[in-house]
């Protein structure tokens, strides 16, 4: 194997290395220069960005070490989003890290391992790279949410995700392994080429198992009772990071596993993902209204927005993924921007996660509610933002593959849904402030990044073509 | 001049950001600009109008460029006599609010002006846009600006009202994608036309029907989703009731025209009867509704209702008059009445609004009961009450004359009964809007505040005094609307009653 033939590896490592380096540095530069492991660390980010574009880059699809590994250009472009998202979110949570005194370079460090997970899970070819993929993110992930040791809640949350998350991947062990059972391969193209005909009980029992650990990672309900005390939980930087960059990562789980290796019985997982779709959006909707904590609130709004994402996968077609990979993407930039107002919101001793916090936000802040606004107004699904064709795409995909019921349902949950974001609109520009607050937080550079996060949002809902193009294109 | 169309969607929509981008300091500029804006694309419409070959029913000014090339979506624009009546209304409408909004507005009043203009783009493209996605975009859009006039400078119980107004609209709209998307898959792309030709079966053709009934019927609003309107009308601001009545409610109504009749015509024929029967409800049991009310600004909401009655009847007792007379002559007059009744409610319930705003910056009350003899403090701006109060009752030599009498017309060719009915609303329409301006204007001065009242000033005559004339104008010489409506009313109507099947 010669040294050309890994450049569609570079991402990965580069991460390796990447970690390492800011591991040794924060070691070394210890209590002193606190400020040189993030800026090192996106430095890391941008470097990783810009060799992936060098030499990551492959036309059509190359199988690496022996099988385990797959580089082609749906891999190449998620992992460049990756590099993005987890930039934008150490960025935006920079300010809020060093207000809370827990700026530490650990943290740095497990975003970084996150995101090599996140990685290797988008690359997967195997049984075996794809739990490894999982659980290096998930590992990484359940130490950030119990980063703030003096928060018993953020322990308390990460302990149940911890545990939960444990069962998720039994569950997901056990049933690769009835699936490796029946094919007697680990290799994703071996499973599909060697599962043809009618599915087996087997097949289904272990298809059962798999799609339960995909519902949990994604939060689909009955699967999604971590996700809103998580969300709640965890310091805010936490539940921003937690609520982009792995929904990737679990996209690309669902489309690898299901779409691609289990594809020859698509006709049972899309039956068991289409009650679970229902179920995720009636639930996530209904109960996001009752909320009075912003964070939980859009943790129920995630849920909500998984059971779009899952209803791409229903339609069982390349345009069905695509539409839920273009989902998926509009719903991280989304959620990114959300979160950093929270971010930008907040000072220490007060979290700004209540809905009552945001009481008169305009009057206290008018650049961050007005990125707010336009955040809420694009999750609602309204034009001229870029959430509106999000839906409409994942409506298209359901009447082209004649799920009448599923296109009335949806349609009635985002009424149900644009309710809550409207409320919190309301609550930023009709209310007064209630009382006295301490001020938001003045950092330029993290409020440009939100502001032109923002200014996404619309661009891409006023010529949504190339996005659209693209997510087609990488799903063939 | 080319892109004619587009340069009326976006001038309006660029000045609300330069607007916005002032500032509220600098607001003395932004009021002018404000005012330059509205004005300019109202001088616009004038080439419009003129260069409009009245001869055709075919788009003309049209726009086309790629906008989504994997949707076959286009930035497709393009007018014809339905549509161009409503942009000149859009344009027109546009003016007097800005122009009352000036002294009055205190709080963002930078933001207020945003709003307005970015909302006159965004109905303008509704009215414009010949590509259904393009249509839904603009149509949908528009939510925001208003959700955000009513919310922010409403009265007490706003919020309560800009979330319902938000929340019916965006429900009967959802469901109105729904149905543009089934025919997007069927037909292969978005443009209205191509959706006007797809063939449908009778049960496609009901449910898209339906779907597209639900989100007229909401914006007209039709009985018995009507009730966000009352609230929606009494919290907003003046400037926003006006647009409300004037133009949006109208929505509604250019939506039956453009989609339900000629895409599902074998549904409407089938179902015209509830639609009929609905309208026929909205103008008399609306009508008695008006008759309690003890708020201004709710009474003139309830009569747009029953008002915009009459343009559902029009546009839908064609098939009636088919059905009885056995041929479609004379329908036309029912198309014909409803596009003259939406211009004409347009320009009275708008009128009617500013007049009550004008009473309401002085009283700073909507009650009926704390008015009386305004006549006697404010007899220039009493004459202007009277003459639109009379307009809206429908009295022979205004606008809302016309509308009335070509549905009512064209109803008798149909039915005596739907006629009879349908008539009933010049009195009760008298009864209402007599009676409110009996309690406000005459009679001796009831209070004190009354007593104190001030004429209109200068800027108020200008806006009033404008409106009259258009009211008049359209009133005693309906011909050249007609006439722009004509071949395009002529071609609706072959497609309305063609069967698809």
């Amino acid at each position: 194997m010669s040294l050309t033939s890994l450049a569609p590896a570079v991402a990965e490592i580069w991460m390796v290395f990447a970690i390492c380096a800011v591991l040794l540095t924060d070691v070394f530069a210890g209590e002193r220069r606190r400020g040189l492991t993030p800026t090192l660390t996106l430095l890391a980010l941008a470097l990783g960005a810009a060799l992936t574009v060098q030499y990551g880059q492959v036309s059509g699809r190359m199988v690496l070490f022996d099988g385990m590994f797959v580089a082609d250009e749906l891999g190449w472009a998620l992992k460049l989003a990756g590099f993005l998202i987890v930039a934008v979110a150490l960025l935006y949570s920079r300010a809020y890290l060093e207000n809370r005194a827990i700026l530490r370079g650990e943290y740095y460090v497990l975003s970084l391992t996150a995101l090599l997970g996140i990685f290797v899970l988008v690359s997967a070819n195997s049984l075996l790279t794809l739990y490894l993929g999982v659980e290096l993110l998930a590992l990484s992930v359940y130490s950030m949410v119990a980063f703030d040791r003096e928060s018993g809640v953020a322990a308390e949350s990460a302990m149940k995700y911890f545990v939960l998350g444990a069962i998720a991947s039994g569950a997901l062990l056990y049933g690769m392994s009835l699936i490796y059972g029946l094919t007697g391969t680990l290799d994703l193209g071996e499973i599909a080429a060697r599962l043809h005909g009618p599915a087996s009980l087997g097949l289904i029992l272990g298809l059962t198992f798999i799609v339960v650990a995909v519902a949990f990672k994604l939060g689909a309900v009955p699967f999604h009772m971590w996700l809103p005390d998580v969300y709640e939980g965890a310091p805010t930087s936490v539940t921003l990071f937690i609520s982009t960059a792995p929904k990737i990562a679990y996209f690309a789980l669902a489309l690898r596993l299901l779409a691609y290796g289990l594809q020859g019985a698509v006709a049972e997982w899309s039956q068991m993902l289409g009650v679970l779709a229902v179920l995720t959006l009636v639930v996530g909707n209904v109960v996001a209204i009752v909320q009075t904590n912003l964070k939980r609130m859009l943790a129920y709004s995630a849920i909500a927005n998984v059971g779009f994402i899952v209803l791409g996968f229903v339609a069982g077609t390349p345009e069905g993924y695509s539409a839920a990979l273009y989902y998926t993407l509009v719903y991280v930039l989304v959620t990114l921007g959300s979160f950093g107002v929270i971010l930008l919101a907040g000072r220490k001793g007060f979290e700004a996660d209540r809905l009552d916090d945001y009481r008169g936000l305009y009057q206290r802040d008018p650049l961050l509610a007005l990125a707010m606004m336009v955040l809420m107004f694009s999750t609602a699904g309204v034009p001229p933002f870029v959430g509106f064709w999000a839906k409409l795409r994942i409506f298209q995909v359901l009447w082209e593959s004649g799920h009448l019921w599923l296109v009335v349902i949806a349609a009635a949950m985002s009424v149900v849904g644009a309710f809550y974001y409207l409320r919190v609109i309301k609550l930023m520009y009709f209310d007064p402030p209630a009382q006295a607050l301490p001020p938001t937080v003045r950092a330029p550079a993290v409020r440009f990044a939100l502001g032109l996060n923002a200014l996404a949002v619309l661009v891409l809902g006023l010529l949504p073509g190339p996005l659209l193009d693209l997510c087609a294109r990488l799903i063939h | 001049m080319p892109h004619l169309l587009s340069i009326l969607i976006w001038l309006p929509i660029v000045a609300g950001l330069a607007v916005l981008a002032l500032g509220e300091r600098r607001i003395a500029a932004g009021r002018w600009l404000s005012l330059g804006a509205s004005l300019v694309t109202l001088a616009l419409t004038v080439p419009l109008w003129s260069a409009f070959d009245t001869g055709t029913a075919a788009l003309q000014f049209v726009e086309k460029l790629a906008w989504i090339p994997r949707f076959q979506a286009y930035y497709a624009l393009g007018v014809d006599g339905i549509s161009l009546p409503l942009i000149v209304l859009t344009a027109f409408m546009t003016v007097p609010v800005v122009i009352a909004a000036w002294t009055v507005i205190v709080a963002r009043p930078a933001q207020y002006y945003a709003a307005f203009l970015i909302m006159e783009g965004l109905m303008i493209g509704v009215f414009s846009a010949s590509d259904a996605l393009l249509f839904y975009f603009f149509w949908e859009a528009m939510l925001i600006p208003m959700f955000l006039i009513i919310g922010i400078w409403g009265g007490p119980r706003r919020v309560y009202a800009t979330i319902k107004f938000f929340l019916y609209t965006f429900l009967g709209s959802v469901f109105m994608l729904a149905a543009l998307i089934y025919m997007y898959v069927k037909a292969g792309d978005y443009s209205i036309a191509s959706m006007q030709a797809l063939p449908l079966t009778l049960v496609e053709q009901r449910w898209i029907f339906l779907a597209f009934l639900l989100a007229f019927a909401v914006k007209v609003p039709m009985f018995p989703v009507h009730t966000w309107l009352p609230d929606a009308h009494v919290e907003a601001p003046t400037g926003g009731s006006v647009i409300l009545a004037a133009i949006m409610l109208k929505m509604g109504g250019y939506g039956f025209l453009r989609f339900s009749l000629p895409v599902t015509p074998d549904a409407s024929r089938e179902l015209d009867l509830l639609v009929i029967a609905l309208s026929l409800v909205a103008v008399i049991y609306i009508g008695f509704v008006a008759l309690v009310q003890q708020d201004m600004k709710k009474l003139i909401a309830y009569s747009s209702i029953a008002h915009m009655g009459f343009v559902t009847l029009g546009a839908f007792v064609i098939y009636e008059i088919v059905r009885s007379t056995g041929s479609s002559h004379g329908a036309g007059m029912g198309l014909d009445g409803a596009m003259v009744q939406m211009i004409s409610h347009g320009l009275i319930s708008g009128a009617l609004f500013l007049c009550v705003g004008v009473l309401y910056d002085r009283v700073h009350s909507r009650l009926i009961a704390d008015y009386g003899g305004v006549v006697n403090t404010m007899p220039v701006f009493a004459t202007f009450m009277v003459l639109f109060a009379l307009a809206n009752t429908g009295l022979p030599g205004t606008s809302g004359f016309v509308g009335e009498f070509l549905v009512i017309i064209a109803s008798f060719r149909a039915s005596f009964w739907y006629a009879a009915l349908a008539a009933l609303t010049l009195i009760l329409g008298a009864c209402y809007t007599l009676w409110l301006v009996k309690r406000v204007v005459f009679g001796a001065v009831a209070n004190p505040k009354v007593a104190a009242l001030e004429d209109l000033n200068p800027r108020e005559l200008v806006v009033l005094g404008a409106l009259a004339v258009a009211v008049l104008a359209v009133g005693i010489w309906p011909a050249p609307l007609l006439k722009v409506m004509q071949p395009t009313i002529h071609h609706l109507l072959s497609q309305a009653i063609a069967t698809k099947l």
